[in-house]
Order: structure tokens, then sequence, then C-alpha cells
């Protein structure tokens, strides 16, 4: 495509400039997928590089060291103590310990049990004293698997720890050769709310990210490669095992066992993507008009219009939606009225209707959230609108712009450009929005030709619902929910990387005077 | 010449009348369709002459019979629960997210930038893919069904620092020379935290108490998980939920309604009480993404 420098641009017609900056756009978005594989290898190359570097490092460090220095390798944090460091020295001889102990009770058994998940399974055996068989449990391959992660995490700090530890040591000669003093255990620890502050606040929040929401996040990952389900739930009935790529296989191509997966998936992602884009945009305007509705001036009680729509928001969703819900059902108010004013015939099935795929229930979905939403959009947008400054819509006015032209002139460049991240946010909070649909529909109406490859499927069901289903349905198939876990990150990840790379172009353009 | 421009002037005027009236008429359908649900919802928990769902709005009988039943049935459980929950989780989420968001505001450390990159991509995981080991984790710590309660509050504050945007856009707001200030007055950077910046950063602690708050009393996903069919485990979002299925809504609809009102009163009283906060809260951190 022909690049215009700004001066070039300028001269453009306005529908020109319209197409030239819609191509740019597109033409974009290879770049930035193409910039970001380049990031990743360049992302290798580096790691590559900093471990060559830090072996090398150990090794020198090993080399010219003293005899403090060189124990420290094998016994940590004797250097330190040696050196009069007291309190970092018995922190890390604690580590090493701790980690020695651990791993000869427990640790070497799980990462010995982890490439086979477990050999042996529940089986029957003769029981002298009964005799008779007895069912006997072996190995249990969920905890095999969620040990190991947490082995393989310990492992991990521990050679971080191991590596500072032979760090200190180094310093600790540096300064000690230069004729600086060290730091003493009180030093350290005043230091803790002083200039290292920010370890003592972030040890908390860390450590419970770490573990509630990093580990169980790898050990699904890797659930993805096994064939955990509730027919192989590790202990009771069977040892699940490594697949390799199988489930992904299944997931993605046409052909299955008898059952259409990839059809399902690619049915219910794109729905997801529809409902996400409708969700957002929906709300996102129709919020920014009633802002603008509230906020002109003239209007009257602005703060009763307001606290009318905000209360909304107090209210728990599950409230509102499963009352809604039930406003629409077959025999709800809504048909009792339209009856009774006689506008209809018989009751309109709001949410069992599957004609044109299951359209007037998908809308309906779409509708509510409307109403679920423009509350909290609306406080938004009157927040960014009220910051626009009069000035622009005054001068604007003088030169003879209507209203329409002030709305695409000023405030939706204005808005466009300050919530540009916030509507990224929005639409992959809204991929994932699972109350709305749960709460309302549950899912419903069942889409027959979707079913049956991993248990019901609805036409209003999104990914997040459907992942819900699988891991709650009879047979439980576990690794299925990882994998379309692990796509739902996928094309949540793509569609960011996009956007990202992608929205400052637009930005630098959408400058207003 | 004068009487043209009255006349333009007049022409503006009606205009503007007309494009008013007409937002009215808009505003005030607006606010029937926001508030009619809940209008509903309160007629009908007063409805005594049938328990199941009907067409008209209006009950023919009164009374509180629903409210009675709602006594006497588990909901009280329920609600102890979620209050319980949502004490704790208030408390602790809030020290949790003050201090992540503080950190990431204020300190320039090596794995800042690192560590902030992590938490974007690690909140693009569907949380939804860990509720099935963070159940069974918590089966085998025996923290699920009747013991619901606590094992929820983990769970809920464990990953909470990862909600921390809204509150480092208003601490980033907070001019860093009153730290630098302090610092030269021989302030420690803890110092710095409590007698400086916390008392200046009142609004965002209260939007982040109310927002902690709030949040248990409508979740639902992972408490049902949690409780899994356990009455005396469940929140009143869960327990709730029962009532509209299949085999219960016949007997318990309108304790449903009746339930909701209560659940919702309180929630709506804290909120609008501290509305103020709140929407700064809500605009602050759309501005800052």
């Amino acid at each position: 495509m022909k690049q215009y420098s700004d001066l070039e641009y300028l001269r453009l017609s306005k529908s020109q400039k319209f197409l030239y900056k819609l191509a740019s756009f597109f033409t974009a978005i290879p770049r930035a997928i193409g910039n970001f594989f380049l990031a990743i290898g360049r992302f290798f190359k580096n790691a590559g590089l900093g471990v060559g570097k830090e072996l090398a490092d150990i090794f020198l460090t090993f080399k010219d060291g003293d005899w403090k220095t060189k124990t420290s390798y094998l016994v940590m944090g004797f250097g330190s103590i040696a050196r009069g460091q007291v309190l970092r020295g018995l922190m890390f001889l604690l580590m090493e310990v701790v980690f020695i102990f651990y791993m000869v009770t427990a640790g070497g058994h799980w990462m010995s049990m982890l490439p086979s998940l477990g050999k042996i399974g529940p089986h029957e055996e003769y029981n002298e004293i009964l005799d008779a068989y007895t069912m006997v449990y072996g190995d249990n391959s969920f905890k095999i698997l969620l040990y190991g992660v947490l082995t393989m995490f310990f492992i991990v700090a521990f050679l971080y720890t191991w590596r500072l530890n032979v760090k200190q040591n180094q310093l600790a000669e540096e300064y000690l050769k230069s004729g600086r003093r060290l730091k003493t255990g009180a030093d350290d620890l005043r230091s803790l709310v002083d200039e290292q502050f920010y370890k003592t606040l972030l040890a908390l929040p860390l450590t419970g990210i770490l573990v509630f929401t990093v580990m169980p996040i790898v050990f699904m990952i890797l659930v993805a490669f096994t064939n955990y389900d509730g027919t192989h739930d590790g202990y009771n009935n069977a040892l699940f095992g490594w697949q390799g790529l199988s489930n992904f296989r299944t997931l993605l191509t046409w052909s299955g066992s008898g059952v259409n997966y990839s059809a399902t998936f690619g049915e219910i992602l794109t729905w997801t993507l529809i409902w996400a884009f409708f969700a957002t945009f929906t709300n996102y305007f129709l919020g920014m008009f009633v802002a603008m509705m509230i906020n002109k001036k003239g209007i009257k009680l602005k703060k009763l219009w307001r606290t009318v729509l905000v209360m909304t928001i107090a209210i728990p969703q599950f409230i509102s939606l499963l009352y809604v819900s039930k406003m629409f059902a077959k025999n709800g108010i809504v048909n009792g009225l339209l009856l009774d004013l006689g506008w209809i015939k018989q009751a309109i099935d709001f949410w069992g209707s599957t004609a044109h795929n299951g359209l007037l229930p998908r809308v309906m979905v779409i509708v509510i959230n409307i109403w679920i939403g423009i509350p909290y959009l609306m406080l938004i947008a009157t927040g960014i609108l009220m910051n626009i400054p009069a000035d622009l819509y005054e001068s604007s006015r003088i030169d003879g712009a209507n209203a329409w032209q002030q709305y695409t002139k000023i405030t939706l460049p204005y808005m466009l450009f300050i919530t540009g991240p916030y509507l990224l946010t929005s639409f992959t909070s809204n991929m994932n929005n699972f109350n709305v649909i749960y709460l309302l529909t549950g899912g419903a109406p069942t889409n027959a030709a979707a079913s049956g490859a991993a248990g019901s499927v609805g036409y209003t069901d999104l990914l997040i619902t459907w992942l819900f289903k699988i891991t709650t349905g009879a047979e439980a198939q576990y690794y299925l929910a990882s994998v379309v876990g692990i796509m739902v990150f996928v094309v949540v990840a793509v569609i960011s990387l996009v956007v990202y790379n992608v929205l400052p172009s637009i930005k630098n353009e959408e400058d207003f005077q | 010449m004068n009487e043209t421009l009255e006349k333009r002037h007049m022409g503006l005027k009606a205009s503007a009348r007309i494009s008013n009236t007409i937002i009215y008429i808009v505003l005030i359908l607006m606010a029937v369709v926001w508030l009619i649900p809940f209008i509903c919802i309160v007629l009908q928990s007063f409805r005594v002459e049938s328990t199941w769902q009907v067409g008209y709005v209006i009950p023919q009988k009164w009374g509180w019979d629903n409210y009675v039943a709602l006594w006497n049935s588990d909901f009280k459980r329920w609600y102890l629960n979620t209050f319980v929950i949502a004490l704790c989780v208030a408390a602790l989420q809030t020290v949790i997210v003050l201090c992540m968001s503080y950190t990431l505001s204020r300190f320039r450390f090596k794995l800042r930038d690192g560590l902030m990159r992590f938490m974007l991509i690690l909140g693009m995981f569907p949380g939804m893919l860990t509720m099935i080991i963070l159940y069974r984790v918590l089966k085998d710590l025996g923290l699920t069904q009747a013991n619901a309660v606590p094992g929820l509050i983990l769970v809920y504050i464990a990953s909470s620092g990862m909600g921390y945007y809204v509150s480092k856009g208003f601490f980033d707001t907070i001019p860093k020379s009153l730290d630098e200030a302090a610092r030269v007055d021989g302030a420690t950077r803890a110092q710095v935290l409590y007698k400086i910046i916390l008392p200046l950063a009142k609004p965002i602690v209260i939007y982040t108490i109310l927002t902690a708050f709030m949040g248990p009393w409508g979740d639902f996903v992972f408490a049902k998980y949690v409780s899994f069919g356990t009455s005396a485990g469940m929140n009143v979002a869960v327990g709730m939920y029962g009532w509209l299925q299949l085999d219960q809504i016949g007997q318990k609809y309108t304790m449903f309604c009746a339930g909701g009102v209560i659940v919702a009163i309180p929630v709506t009283i804290l909120f609008m009480c501290l509305q103020k906060y709140y929407v700064e809260g809500v605009t602050g951190g759309a501005v800052k993404g």
C-alpha cells in the first residue's frame, strides 16, 4: 500500500482519508502479528543469552572466590554467616534445609511419578482375612500432577535462591575489597520498611496470586494434555495419563470419534464473538447517548435521572437477571400483559424459540444486557464528557457546526481516544461474561445440531458457559474444558495484541484541534 | 433587521424546547423501564394468594406470608454466610489491593514491568478454568460443602491483587513530590504510606471496600461449585437460584421475590450512601484504562 506523508494526507478528500485510514488499519494487522512473532523470537534469544551469561558468571565467581564463597556453593549462606551477615545466611541455610528435607521425603517421589502420572490404578486384590477380592486403590494421578507442579515451582524457587546466594557472596567480596561496610541483619530489616518496602507490600498479594492463580493455570494447562475426566478421575475408577496433543487435534480438526467437536466449537466461538461485539458496542454508544441526554443544558432533575439508573447497579445481578429472565418466561408478566392487551394471541416463547438459529433468545440476551450495562457506561461517559473543554463546542458552534457534526468531530473522537483501552477490556470481559448468559438463559434453547459432541449445547451458550457445562455434566470432560479454556486465552490474547499494536497508529490520527 | 434576529432567536428557542421535550419523554420512559422490574419484585413479594408465577403484577391479596416463610427457611443461613463472606472479603481484599496498587504506582524495581505484563497475561485466562482444581484442593482441605464459607473467602481474596488497576490509577494522580518532601524530612517509605498517602487516598479506599463488599453478594459460579448442593454452605445467590428451578418454582417464586428484596435493600442503601466514591472510582478507572 502507498504510504502518504503528512502533507499528502492532508490534501486527500474526506472519503479518501477514511479509506486510507481503513486500509492502513488492515495492512497494519499482518505487521502487528509479524511483530508479535519477532518479539517471541527475540525473547527466546535474549533468554538463551541470559542463561549463558549467568552460567559463566557462576563459574567465574567460583574460580575467583575465596574459600568462604566456594563453601557457599554447597552450604548455602555459609559465606554470609562467615562474613557477619547472620540473618541473610540463616535464611539461605533454612531454604536449603527445607528444600532437601522436602525433596527427600516427598518431592522426589512426586517428580519421579510425574512422567507416568501413576502406575498402579485401582484394582481388586485377594484379601486373606475376608477371604474375598476387595478393591485396592493405588496411585492418585490428580495428586501426582498437583504435587508435581508444586515441586517444580519449588525447584525453580530453590535454584533462584541458590543463584542469589552465589551473587551475595560475589558482592560481599567486592564490598570488602573496596573497604565498604556490609549490611547487617538490622539494616536488612530496616530496609524492609524503607527502600525495599515494596517487597514487604508485595509479599502477601503475590503469594496469593502464585498459589491461587498461577499454579492452578499451569495445572490446568497440563490437564489439557491428559485424559482427565469423570471416568478417569485418577483415583477412584481409573488413572489418567498423558495424551500428547490429541485433545487439541480432536477439538480443531473436522474428524472426531463419531462426534464433531470442531463444528460445535466453531459455532460457539462465532456466537461468542458476535455477542461480545454487540454487548460491548450497544452498551457503549447507548450509554454515551444517555449520558449526553442527561448532561444536555436545560435538562432539569439531572440528579434524579442519574440516581434512578445508578441504583440498578447496586442490586446484585443474580436478582435482577433471574427476575428479568422470569418476567419474559412463557407464563411471565410480559406475556401476561401482552395477552391482556390483546396484542398477541398466544404467549411468545422468548427463551425457547429456536427459529433462525435461536435469533430471538440471542437478541433478547443482548437487549437485556443493554439494560444491565447502560447505567455503568452512563457513569463512565458522564465523567469523560464533563472533561471535554466547553469552548470546543462554543467555537464549533460559531463555525456553524450542527449537533451531529459536533458529535462526530468532538465528542466521539474524544471518547474513543480516552476509552480505547477500556473498550478492549470490556470486549474481552464480555467474551467471558458468564453471569448474564447463565442466569438469563442457562444457554438455552438447545442447539440440536451442535449438541452431542460434549453434552447439550444451546444457542446462547458462550465458550465460558460451555466450559462450565462440560465440567459439571455427567461425563465431566476436564481435559476438554482445559483445551477450551486455552482456546479462549488464545483468542483473547490475539485480539488484545492486534488491537494494542494497531491502536496507537489510529490514535495519533485522532487529533482534534 | 432586529425582527429577523428575534425571529431566529425564537426559532432556536422553540427547537430547543422541542428537543428537550423529546429528551424528557425518553428519560421518563427509561426511568420506567429501569425501575419496573424492581417495582414488580417488591409487589410480588407481598402476594399471598398464590406462590407461583402469574401474568399480573398487583397482588389480589396482600400479606407478609412470604417474608415469614423466608424466616423459616434456610435463607437465614445463606444470608449470614454471604454477609460474613462479604465482610471478610471487604477487609482483606482492600488491604491486598491497596498494597499492590500503591507499590506498582510508587516503586520502580527491577521486575515491575515484567510483573505487570505477566498479570495482564494471567488475566486473559478465563477464571473458570482454575475452578476445577481449586475445588478439588478445597475439598481435600475440607473447605467445601458445609464449610464452604472459609474456602470461598480464601479463594476470593487470594487472587484479588490482580484487580489493582483502578486504585493504581488513583495513586498515580497523587503528586510524587509529597513523598519526596516527606522522605527528605526523614520519613521511611512505610511512614510515607501510613501518614501521607493513606489519608489522601480515602476515596479510593472507600471505593475498594465498597466493590469488595458488593462482589460476594452476586457471585454465583464458584459458590455453586464449592457448596455443591449442601444448603448450609450456600450463599444467597446459589440458594435462591435453586428456588427458580423447575422443581421448586411452583412453591418458591414469591419467596424468591421476598428474598430478593431483603438482599437488595441493605446493599442498595449502602451503595447509595457511598455513591460519590463509586462514581469517582469507575470514571477514573475507565479513563486510565
